[in-house]
C-alpha cells in the first residue's frame, strides 16, 4: 500500500518530531515509550511522573505545548492497569502535536492538571464520568454527560451498549420514572467477520491446506 | 401579636411544650401565635435555559447575579447526550461515519472529514485528487453554512431579526448544493474513508460558480446591517474580553482563538486533503471580544469563497473514491454484472473493512475550530475507541472566565459569539 503523499512541510516536521523522541528517551528517565506513530510522537509515561513532566512540555522554551486539547481514556480490560488516559497537546509555537499516555486502574488516581490548564477540567469529569477513572486534586470532581443518578461508567468495556436503566415518563404518576431495560428482543451483537477467515483449515481440506501453507514440500 | 400573649385564655396552652403538637392540630389564636420568619436570602440564581431559545440548543447555564452583574455562571450539559463514542464502538466503520452528520449538526461534512481521515491514517490509503478537491470544496460550503447560521443567530439573540431572515435564504442555496451531491440536506454522509460516496452532477460545477460570484454582495448586504451599527457595536464592542493567554490555556481553537490574536488556522499550520494548494488568508484580530469574533467569521466567509472557486478552476475529472474495492463499494451496475462485485458489494456492507492495530488522533479545522478524532482500532472492522473532541465543550468551559462581572442581557451576545452546538458537546 503506498503511504500518504506528504506536502514538503510535514516532512520536515515529522524529523523534528523524531528528534524530540529521541530527546524524551534519552533525558527523561521516568519515559518508558517514545515513538513517531504514523507521523504523531507518542509517549508513554508513569502517573507519579506526569505531573513534573507536562509542565516540563509547557513551560520549557524548547517544547511550549501551550494548549490542551485532548483528554480521554481508553479502557483495555486484560490488562493489569485497564485504563489508558491520554493527553493530546498542542504547541502553537512550534506547530506540533504530543500524545502523552499513562496508564491507571479503577482506583490510582491520576493528578490532575487543572492548574496547568483551566480546560482540563471538563476534560477530567468526562474520563471520570465515563471510564471511572480517578484524577487527585480535582476540587470539580463530578460527572458531567451522564443523567443525574446515574449509575456505572459507561464507556468501559464491560459495560452493555444498552445500558441498566431506562427513564421514561409516566403519565399517571405524572413523573419521570426509571426502570430496568427491557428489550423486546434481546440485543444482536452480530459478528460478520467471515468464517472462511477465522478458519485456516476447512474440514476435509487438510492436506490441500498443509501443501498451501508450504508445511509439506512435494517431492 | 404581642397583645394577645397577654390574653389569660392562653395561658394554660403555653405551659404545654409546643414543639410536641403539630401546628394544624393548634387552636387558631395559637397557631397564630408561633412567629413567621420570613428569612430572605439575596441570591438571583437564574436558570438560562435549556428551552431559552439564545442558548443554542440544550444549554442549562445557572447564573448567580449580584444585582444585573453575573457573579458565577455554571453551566449544565449533557442534556443530549446519546452516547455517541459508545455506540461508534459496536458499529463498522462505514457506518460509523454518519454518526459525525449528528453530532455538529450545523457543519455535517467538517465532522465527517475529521473521521475519514482517521480512518485513511490508520488504512494507510491515499485518496484520489478529485475527492480531495471534493472534500475541499465541501468543506467550505459547510464552513460558510455554519457561519451564516451563527452570525445571523448571534444577531438574532443581540434583537437583529433581519440578518436572519436573509441568511436562511442563502443557506437554503447551499443545502441545495449539499442535496445535488448528497442526496440529503442535513445529514449528508457524503465524506467518506476512501474519498466521497459519489461524484457531483455536472450542471452543479457551474451552479457553485454562479453562486460563489454572486455570494460577496451577500456578505456586503450583512456587514451593512451589522458591522458598523451602533446597536450592535454596543451589545457586541469589548463584551467577553478573552487575552491570547486565557484562550490558549482554555484550549480554544478556530475562529474563538484568531480573535483574541493567534494567527493559528489548521488548513494552513497543518494542512490535509488539498489545503496546501489553495490561496487564502487567516483573518486574526486582538481584542477578543465578541465583536472581534463576528469579525473574524465574517472574514472567513468571504476566505471560504474564494477557496471554492479556486477548486472550482483546479478540479479535473478523475476517480472520486479509492478504486480498491476492498474499501469502496463497486458501481452499481458493475455489482449487477459481476460476480466479484458482488461479493466485495456483500462483504463491504455486512462485514465492512478491517483497520490495521493502532492510533491516531487527527484533527480538522471546522468551522467552529479544531473538531478531532482520537481513534483507537485493534485490526478488527470496528473501531476500538473513537473519542471525539468536539469544539464547543472547550468553549463552553470558558464561559465563566468570559462573563465575569458582565451584565446578564451580555450573556446571550457571549454565547452568540462562541458559536455552540449541544449535539456536538454532549455527543
Amino acid at each position: 500500500m503506498a503511504d500518504i503523499s506528504v506536502n514538503p512541510m510535514q516532512a520536515r516536521l515529522e524529523g523534528q518530531l523524531c528528534s524530540l523522541a529521541f530527546t524524551f528517551l534519552s533525558t527523561q528517565p521516568h519515559v518508558s515509550y517514545a515513538a513517531v506513530e504514523k507521523g504523531e510522537l507518542v509517549v508513554h509515561t508513569t502517573r507519579s511522573h506526569l505531573l513534573a513532566f507536562l509542565t516540563l512540555l509547557r513551560d520549557d522554551p524548547r517544547y511550549r505545548f501551550e494548549q490542551l486539547m485532548d483528554l480521554c481514556g481508553v479502557d483495555f480490560p486484560a490488562r493489569a492497569e485497564r485504563f489508558d488516559v491520554v493527553y493530546n497537546l498542542l504547541s502553537v509555537t512550534y506547530n506540533r502535536r504530543i500524545r502523552v499516555v499513562v496508564t491507571t486502574d479503577e482506583y490510582g488516581a491520576v493528578p490532575s492538571v487543572h492548574h496547568l490548564w483551566p480546560c482540563a477540567t471538563w476534560w477530567e469529569r468526562e474520563c471520570y464520568d465515563l471510564f471511572g477513572v480517578l484524577f487527585s486534586g480535582q476540587p470539580d470532581l463530578r460527572r458531567i454527560l451522564t443523567d443525574n443518578g446515574f449509575e456505572g461508567h459507561p464507556l468501559r468495556k464491560d459495560f452493555p451498549l444498552t445500558g441498566y436503566e431506562e427513564v421514561r415518563y409516566d403519565v399517571e404518576r405524572r413523573q419521570v420514572v426509571k426502570e430496568p431495560v427491557s428489550l423486546t428482543q434481546d440485543f444482536r451483537d452480530f459478528d460478520f467477520v467471515s468464517p472462511w477467515e477465522g478458519m485456516l483449515t476447512l474440514p476435509g481440506d487438510e492436506k490441500a491446506h498443509e501443501v498451501r501453507q508450504g508445511m509439506k514440500r512435494s517431492g | 401579636m404581642t397583645e394577645q400573649k397577654n390574653t389569660p385564655s392562653l395561658a394554660f396552652a403555653q405551659t404545654v411544650p409546643q414543639e410536641d403538637i403539630p401546628q394544624s392540630l393548634l387552636p387558631e389564636q395559637q397557631a397564630l401565635e408561633i412567629e413567621n420568619r420570613v428569612v430572605e436570602i439575596d441570591s438571583h440564581a437564574l436558570n438560562f435555559g435549556p428551552q431559552h431559545p439564545s442558548a443554542h440548543g440544550v444549554l442549562r447555564l445557572v447564573l448567580e447575579m449580584e444585582g444585573e452583574l453575573v457573579a458565577r455562571a455554571v453551566p449544565h450539559i449533557g442534556l443530549l447526550h446519546r452516547g455517541t463514542e459508545k455506540l461508534i464502538e459496536y458499529k463498522t466503520y462505514q457506518k460509523a461515519l454518519p454518526y459525525f452528520d449528528r453530532l455538529d449538526y450545523v457543519s455535517p461534512m467538517c465532522e465527517e472529514q475529521a473521521f475519514a481521515l482517521a480512518t485513511e491514517k490508520l488504512l494507510g490509503i491515499d485518496i484520489p485528487e478529485r475527492a480531495k478537491w471534493l472534500r475541499v470544496m465541501f468543506a467550505e460550503i459547510t464552513r460558510i453554512l455554519n457561519h451564516i447560521l451563527n452570525l445571523t443567530a448571534m444577531g438574532l439573540d443581540c434583537g437583529a431579526v433581519t440578518p436572519a431572515l436573509w441568511g436562511y435564504e442563502e443557506r437554503e442555496k447551499l443545502l441545495e448544493f449539499y442535496e445535488a451531491a448528497s442526496g440529503a440536506r442535513f445529514h449528508a454522509n457524503y465524506f467518506r474513508p476512501g474519498g466521497v460516496a459519489r461524484d457531483i452532477p455536472t450542471s452543479l460545477e457551474d451552479r457553485i460558480g454562479v453562486w460563489a460570484r454572486e455570494f460577496p454582495s451577500w456578505i456586503d448586504e450583512l456587514e451593512g446591517l451589522l458591522t458598523e451599527n451602533r446597536i450592535w457595536k454596543q451589545r457586541t464592542v469589548g463584551i467577553g474580553v478573552f487575552t491570547t493567554e486565557q484562550a490558549l490555556a482554555w484550549g480554544f481553537s478556530g475562529p474563538c482563538l484568531r480573535a483574541s490574536g493567534v494567527p493559528w488556522d489548521l488548513r494552513r499550520n497543518q494542512p490535509y486533503d488539498n489545503y496546501h494548494k489553495v490561496d487564502f488568508k487567516v483573518p486574526v484580530t486582538r481584542q477578543g471580544d465578541s465583536y472581534d469574533r463576528y469579525l473574524i467569521r465574517v472574514a472567513e466567509m468571504r476566505e471560504s469563497v474564494r477557496i471554492i472557486e479556486q477548486c472550482l478552476s483546479q478540479m479535473q475529472a478523475g476517480d472520486i473514491k479509492v478504486q480498491d474495492p476492498k474499501f469502496s463499494p463497486p458501481p452499481r451496475a458493475e455489482m449487477k454484472r459481476s460476480m466479484e462485485a458482488l461479493i466485495h458489494h456483500f462483504k463491504l456492507f455486512s462485514e465492512g473493512y478491517h483497520v490495521p492495530a493502532g492510533s491516531t488522533y487527527t484533527a480538522v479545522e471546522s468551522p467552529k475550530g479544531e473538531f478531532g478524532v482520537y481513534l483507537v482500532a485493534d485490526g478488527s472492522n470496528r473501531p476500538y475507541r473513537c473519542k471525539i473532541r468536539p469544539t464547543g465543550f472547550a468553549h463552553l468551559q470558558a464561559i465563566d472566565e468570559l462573563s465575569r462581572r458582565g451584565m446578564l442581557a451580555d450573556m446571550v451576545a457571549i454565547i452568540g459569539s462562541l458559536d455552540l452546538v449541544f449535539g456536538e458537546v454532549d455527543r
